[in-house]
């Protein structure tokens, strides 16, 4: 009976279980089901049971036949000449590289103004920058781009700049040729009420330099975005941004304004017309005025009174510093006055407009400066612009601000980088990446053909997360013959030679003498090597590129220059710290004079400084590179006349590049100080002519650069144990408190 | 009513139970009336769910099974049904994209929606496409499925996606396959659809562009031109090459290797196979051009071989023995071996005039490639020499780096273009060119420093000092009383930490000309000190212990100067160095007279306001409590934060002084000073372990005002009162 028992048992279970094998999955059916009823799937693309028996897309044979070799290249090159012209040009296809050959190969002609043209301020400035640029040439046949003489920025036929017959005039011109290899800028197209971007004339294989361009009509790698700017905009230089600080939290009174027309009528009306939405009179200003043009009344509604009202009650430039956001809405054109002033305001521009190619879009990235709305999406953008975060609102902020220094200040900046982004094109292995476009201190003072290696410049070691090198080279400037081996220059090849850091030494001979048989030198542990500067006897060839120099940093050096080892030591380790910037001793500087309205020049002991003397200083090499080609000959040419001031040059040079003062470290004695008035035969430096000369370089350099780039510092870097009270034995840098 | 059904039968053989087991006690016969009902209560509960899920479950298609791809719905396409129009070359987001369907989102993440599976066939029968759904396209697929765009809520989709494979035009019917997406429910003029195609066109002349009518259709294309290709609305996508699936190069240094110029691949114009010839004269072995091999044995994979007269190589293993591999279009512009040359680490020379490169949108293809126009192929040697070696090694490294991130899979393919997607709708959102184009590796070792603009702040603001204390009222007091002398203080913040203790009166308080405001906290923790207080209106924070009285008014007031020109710095008095002790194999604290510092004591420093959000509210790991705990190192901390996110060294201010802190004094002996530097080491290895590096550095300057010690009139100088003990 127990045995019966435990049978019958056994075999209900073995059906049971067999029931459940058989409807099987059971729990995993429940999961299915319950995960479902909360709304979700698992996995919703199916795993095929043959997903291992599908077929590839394509055979491995098809993928490396890459399609055949297909029809022979020059024919379809010639071809694609012929076919893709007009509003399909491409580089490839309408610019003829030919006339670029060669190292100095981008040229810009500038055609010569005619009889009775007039031309705008705008235009005028445009052409000053082309004239004034590094790559003008007066010579039509070496140019590989040509600008027009005639005005053509404003295209609109009832503008008073408007000018007739443009069509039947370039066709005229013999280096016409369909437009091939010129640039038209232009600010202003179509007119009312569609303001279509015909140009009215025809512009051909031309690379259009216009503003508000339109995504589609834009030749992409072709045509280049440039930005609205307005008659009062300065030639160079430029104002600075409006940022003078990093204020913790970021936001600002208001979160977001706008003032400005609401069309009534026409093309953008359709934003303008919503913008008062989102008003909400506390955190967010949106003011629109009924009164522009003639007839506003005519089309007047119901909500222009109070409106007007409102709108009277702000005053815009205090709404630019007091708001985070500004709105950018589309005007009649898609380009708008107010881009560039929030930018510059530092005033995050939020933009509404639909189907804009943004200013250098080919180079610039501008969802790190700007946010990108949609015209569609109005009333998205206070809860958009609300979840912005205060990380993203201080980076933004400080981008805007970037950019605006770097890009679009001056009209030299605007005109510059519109030819430097066709320079790219042209020369494409030998141009500029992204990130030199977007990151400190911006793409134009970036020259690729110096190197197209990041790791080659003073400006990305923290972003690449690299150092500096671990060694530097001396460059020795010697201008008098050498006669007995008291000389200082022996004593200093001696000093700066024993240093662990030095890997070669330069010395730049540039006295009239030969120099000197190699056996007349002091035996070195390192290399040295003596250029003969004799043929081209000039002070700015110190700042040669010496490809010799294999080190980033350089120690620019006089022959007199009196060092310890231990100074030149400590100098550089600083650098190391701070290598986009000038370390030296012997500090100078500038200062403003209200009486005669010019910027003076001080060699005196002063609380701050903003040059250091390069007769002693470690700087980047790239800035030799820099001094050379991205400086006007005009300015080299001065410093060679007046074998002066191109410690100055230098200086200006790399504070334009830092907006940072130069930094000054611990000297044992001061150096070619303050001549006594007992020394009977001055040196060259310590006449009175040579320091008016200097004073004239100041300014002659200011008004180049268009501002003062020179800033104050007023701290000096020492050994951290610098005459502390300690015992010397302790110090590494003992020999600095020598007396 | 089955279930009623089997009750009953329980029911029945439950009372039949005597018969069946007569000697059976009581006990025991419950015992096996509930084991039997238990197992049939289970027996029918499977039941049910067996036979009613398809009332239960929604959509019937897509259950859990496994199934084949052969029992996808079969649908018919009548002759007639429309045809899309040809795609719209003006097509931008802003006109032919519905940007309504993506909505505001608080994630800022499209919801991507997959068609189900459905196999098209004509009127006769005959299947639209010659290979159906084929196994990259499914992979694809599936990876969307499986990721966060993805949704299965048609009605909240903003992106669809069709299972209609469209990867190779070669095996698709076109004028069908057009009919096929027109016949997709929400078709609605191929509004918001995306299509993936990677080889467009067909011979003779091989389009550039999927052939199919898309009507509004966004297109990821592998091998646009730039006729063809709707800036800011197609995506350019690699062509994907499955033997990166086959097989394995594992990741190979950067640096030179043997060949300078590789040419792999098999066809390649008579006139450019010419060119190539020329350069391989005159440059020699540098030069390496194979082809495919005429007289390989049978069975072998022709496609993994390559030959140059009669040698015969590795395919695509040889590419790692070069620097450079050349990608010449053929026919078509994008090219598989693209994605076979940047697998290899081999930096890819692309002659393909007008081609738009995978994903240049957001890639930076300078970077890790060269881009020579087809016409300058003469030069490509000379061009290739000019470029430095170390910027040879870092494309290398880049090449790879693009091929694991964006090209190594179809998922990778896939998810990146709706990235790509996603960055256009929701730009303030998107990824950064960091994100997109750094390796890993520089990602890691970089900084972005959040205050990165080159700023010397006004000096009229002033800082706002914060004292934090907690009962020594009179030392407090002599300090606020020695700060208030400072030109430029705007503002003193003391923070009462004591909880058991209120601040004394008001009047009490030392007058002062500045407006003076006593915080009290809710509990006593370092990390109080480093709040970000409404009440600090300045940038510039001065932080000082209730102790250091030691600070004169020209030290302080040059302090803040010296903050001035490094805003984005910790400058303070007292500075420290961390060592690594190489016996115990571990960081060191060191507090000695050193020629170096690598931290300052915020127990006197000046620092920006940004950093007290950071500390407060961005510390990694769980230091901010560990500090908290230990009421120790906040200090250490604070340097730790600020070097890791600004790669910089804190600036040391003046001569070394006196200063009444716990290490330098030593008021209860020897042993305590010990311990104290221990738990001071202990802080510097347990935040360099928590921050996964040593972020620190160390330099050996500090600051001092220019003429210091300098041989000059005192009185002329801005700062005499410097370094007085």
């Amino acid at each position: 009976m127990q045995a019966r028992k435990k049978y019958v048992l056994l075999g209900l279970c073995t059906c049971c279980w067999l029931l459940l094998f058989y409807w099987g999955g059971l729990q995993e059916r429940l999961l299915a089901l319950l995960t479902r009823r909360r709304g979700e799937v698992v996995r919703p693309w199916p795993d095929w049971l043959d997903r291992a028996l599908l077929p590839g897309y394509a055979e491995n044979a098809e993928l490396q036949n890459g399609g055949g070799p297909g029809e022979s290249p020059r024919q379809r090159r010639q071809a694609w000449a012929s076919i893709y012209k007009n509003s399909h040009c491409r580089m490839d296809t309408c610019f003829d590289f030919g006339r670029c050959r060669g190292r100095d190969g981008f040229r810009v002609y500038v055609y010569p103004p005619e009889k009775g043209d007039r031309v705008s301020e705008s235009y005028r400035k445009i052409l000053a920058s082309v004239a004034e640029s590094r790559y003008y040439t007066s010579d039509p046949r070496e140019a590989c781009l040509f600008v027009l003489g005639i005005d053509t920025l404003d295209r609109d036929q009832l503008s008073t700049q408007f000018v007739p017959n443009v069509d039947e005039r370039i066709r005229g011109y013999p280096l016409w040729n369909d437009g091939r290899n010129h640039v038209i800028f232009n600010l202003y197209s179509g007119t009312w009420p569609n303001y279509t971007e015909d140009l009215g004339f025809n512009v051909g294989q031309a690379i259009l330099a216009k503003a508000s361009l339109n995504t589609e009509h834009f030749r992409p790698g072709f045509d280049v975005s440039i930005p609205l700017f307005s008659k009062d905009h300065p030639q160079k230089g430029g104002e600075r941004g409006w940022l003078l600080r990093n204020t913790v939290p970021p936001r600002r009174k208001y979160l977001l304004m706008f003032k400005g027309k609401r069309y009534l009528t026409g093309i953008g009306s359709d934003t303008r017309n919503a913008l008062h939405h989102i008003h909400n009179g506390k955190d967010i200003v949106s003011l629109t005025t009924c009164k522009h043009g003639k007839d506003w009344e005519k089309h007047k509604d119901a909500r222009c009174d109070h409106d007007n009202q409102e709108y009277e009650r702000f005053d815009y430039q205090e709404l630019l510093h007091n708001s985070t956001f500004c709105l950018v809405p589309r005007g009649r054109r898609l380009g708008s006055f107010r881009f560039l002033e929030s930018l510059q305001a530092a005033c995050i521009p939020v933009l509404l407009s639909n189907g804009w190619e943004l200013p250098f879009s080919d180079v610039i990235q501008w969802n790190q400066a700007v946010i990108e709305g949609d015209e569609r999406l109005l009333l998205q953008v206070p809860s958009t612009v609300r979840a912005v975060g205060v990380d993203r609102v201080l980076a933004l902020r400080q981008r805007t601000q970037m950019l605006w220094e770097a890009y679009f200040s001056s009209v030299d900046k605007i005109v510059l980088t519109t030819l430097e982004i066709i320079k790219d094109r042209v020369y494409a292995h030998i141009s500029r990446n992204k990130f030199m476009w977007n990151a400190l201190p911006g793409g134009l003072v970036v020259l690729p053909e110096y190197s197209t290696h990041l790791a080659h410049y003073p400006f990305y070691y923290l972003n690449l997360g690299i150092s500096p090198g671990q060694e530097f080279t001396a460059v020795i400037h010697a201008v008098s013959p050498l006669v007995s081996q008291s000389q200082p220059i022996m004593k200093l090849l001696q000093v700066v030679s024993k240093s662990k850091y030095c890997s070669q030494i330069i010395i730049l001979w540039n006295s009239e003498k030969p120099p000197p048989h190699r056996s007349k030198w002091p035996p070195m542990p390192v290399p040295l090597v003596v250029t003969d500067g004799r043929r081209k006897v000039s002070t700015s060839s110190r700042f040669l590129p010496h490809v010799t120099i294999e080190t980033e940093a350089v120690l620019s050096l006089d022959e007199d220059t009196v060092l310890l080892t231990s100074e030149v030591n400590f100098a550089f380790h600083v650098w190391q710290s701070f290598p986009e910037r000038i370390v030296g001793y012997p500090p100078r500087s500038h200062f403003w004079d209200p009486v005669k309205k010019i910027w003076g020049y001080t060699s005196k002991w002063t609380n701050e400084y903003s040059i250091v003397l390069t007769g002693a200083a470690f700087y980047h090499r790239y800035y030799h590179y820099l001094f050379s080609h991205y400086l006007p000959p005009s300015l080299r040419a001065l410093v060679d006349r007046t074998s002066n001031c191109e410690d100055i040059l230098m200086n200006f040079l790399v504070s334009s590049v830092t907006h940072l003062p130069p930094i000054k470290v611990a000297q044992r004695k001061q150096y070619k100080d303050m001549p006594g008035p007992q020394s009977t035969n001055m040196a060259p430096w310590a006449t009175p002519e040579h320091f008016n000369q200097r004073q004239d370089c100041v300014n002659t350099f200011a008004s180049w650069f268009g501002y003062m780039p020179l800033v104050h510092s007023q701290l000096r870097l020492d050994p951290v144990l610098f005459k502390d009270h300690v015992s010397v034995l302790r110090k590494k840098y003992k020999d600095l408190e020598r007396a | 009513v089955g279930f009623g059904l089997i009750m009953c039968a329980s029911v029945k053989y439950s009372s039949r139970g005597p018969a069946l087991i007569p000697r059976m006690k009581t006990k025991h016969r419950i015992y096996y009336i509930t084991l039997f009902s238990v197992v049939l209560l289970g027996l029918i509960a499977t039941g049910m769910f067996q036979f009613w899920p398809h009332s239960i479950e929604s959509s019937p298609e897509w259950t859990l099974d496994r199934r084949s791809v052969h029992d996808a719905p079969l649908v018919k396409l009548p002759v007639s049904s429309p045809i899309p129009e040809r795609g719209d070359l003006s097509c931008r987001m802003h006109t032919c994209f519905d940007v309504y369907r993506c909505g505001y989102n608080p994630k800022n993440r499209i919801k991507v929606y997959i068609y189900p599976l459905q196999r098209f066939v004509d009127e006769v029968g005959v299947p639209i496409s010659s290979t159906g759904l084929s196994r990259e396209y499914n992979d694809l697929l599936s990876a969307i499925s499986d990721s966060d765009f993805y949704t299965d809520d048609v009605t909240r989709a903003c992106l669809f996606v069709p299972s209609i494979d469209v990867l190779n035009q070669n095996s698709l019917r076109i004028r069908e396959t057009a009919q096929a997406l027109a016949m997709l429910p929400r078709w609605d003029k191929g509004m918001n659809h995306l299509l993936f195609n990677m080889l467009p066109g067909g011979p003779p002349d091989y389009n550039t562009a999927l052939d199919v009518p898309r009507d509004r259709a966004l297109l990821a294309g592998g091998g646009f031109s730039t006729w063809t290709y709707r800036q800011g609305y197609d995506v350019s996508i690699p062509v994907y090459s499955p033997l990166s699936a086959e097989v394995d190069l594992p990741e190979k240094q950067p640096g030179p290797r043997r060949y300078f110029i590789l040419s792999s691949q098999t066809a390649i114009h008579r006139e450019y196979r010419t060119e190539l010839e020329r350069l391989k004269e005159e440059n020699g072995e540098a030069l390496l051009l194979l082809d495919k091999c005429s007289n390989l044995s049978q069975g072998m994979a022709s496609a993994r071989k390559r030959c140059y007269k009669g040698q015969v190589y590795d395919y695509p293993q040889i590419l790692q023995e070069s620097s450079f591999c050349v990608v010449l279009r053929g026919a078509r512009l994008g090219q598989a071996t693209l994605s076979d040359v940047l697998q290899a680490g081999c930096v890819p020379v692309i002659m393909a005039d007008s081609y738009i490169l995978p994903f240049s949108e957001v890639l930076d293809w300078k970077r890790a490639s060269v881009v020579i126009p087809e016409e300058k192929l003469p030069e490509m040697y000379t061009i290739l020499k000019s470029i430095p070696h170390r910027q040879v090694e870092e494309m290398q490294r880049q090449a790879r780096w693009f091929w694991e991130a964006y090209f190594r899979s179809m998922k990778a393919i896939g998810l990146t273009t709706l990235q790509i997607i996603n960055d256009r709708i929701y730009p303030y959102a998107a990824r950064t060119y960091e994100e997109w184009n750094n390796p890993p590796v520089v990602k890691w070792s970089s900084v972005s420093n959040p205050l990165f603009l080159p700023l010397i702040p006004p000096r009229s603001p002033g800082f706002t000092a914060v004292v934090l204390t907690y009962d020594r009222v009179e030392s407090l007091f002599r300090v606020i009383t020695e700060i208030s002398k400072v030109p430029s203080l705007a503002k003193l913040l003391v923070v009462w930490n004591n909880q058991n203790k209120s601040p004394p009166e008001e009047s009490l308080w030392p007058k002062i000309a500045v407006p003076l405001r006593v915080v009290r906290t809710k509990e006593n923790k370092l990390s109080n000190r480093f709040f970000p207080f409404d009440e600090i209106e300045t940038e510039a924070v001065l932080a000082i212990d209730d102790d250091i009285i030691m600070l004169t008014s020209d030290e302080l007031q040059f302090g803040y100067e010296v903050w001035r020109e490094f805003p984005d710095r910790l400058v303070g008095y007292p500075g420290r160095l961390h060592l690594w002790d190489h016996e115990m194999g571990k960081w060191k604290y060191e507090s000695e007279w050193t020629n170096e510092v690598s931290m300052v004591l915020t127990g006197a420093a000046f620092y920006h306001k940004y950093f007290n959000y950071l500390y407060t509210y961005k510390m990694p790991g769980d230091i901010k409590n560990w500090v908290d705990a230990h009421m120790n190192c906040e200090d250490i901390a604070m340097n730790f934060l600020v070097a890791n996110i600004t790669g910089k060294a804190p600036i040391k201010v003046t001569p070394r002084k006196k200063f009444k802190c716990p290490e330098c004094t030593a008021i209860d002996g020897l042993s305590l000073d010990q311990t104290h530097m221990v738990e001071r080491s202990e802080c510097i290895n347990k935040f360099a372990s928590v921050f996964g590096t040593m972020p620190l550095k160390v330099v050996e300057h500090r600051a001092d005002p220019v003429l210091y010690k300098d041989d000059f009139p005192e009185k002329l100088k801005s700062f005499p009162n410097i370094g007085s003990l």
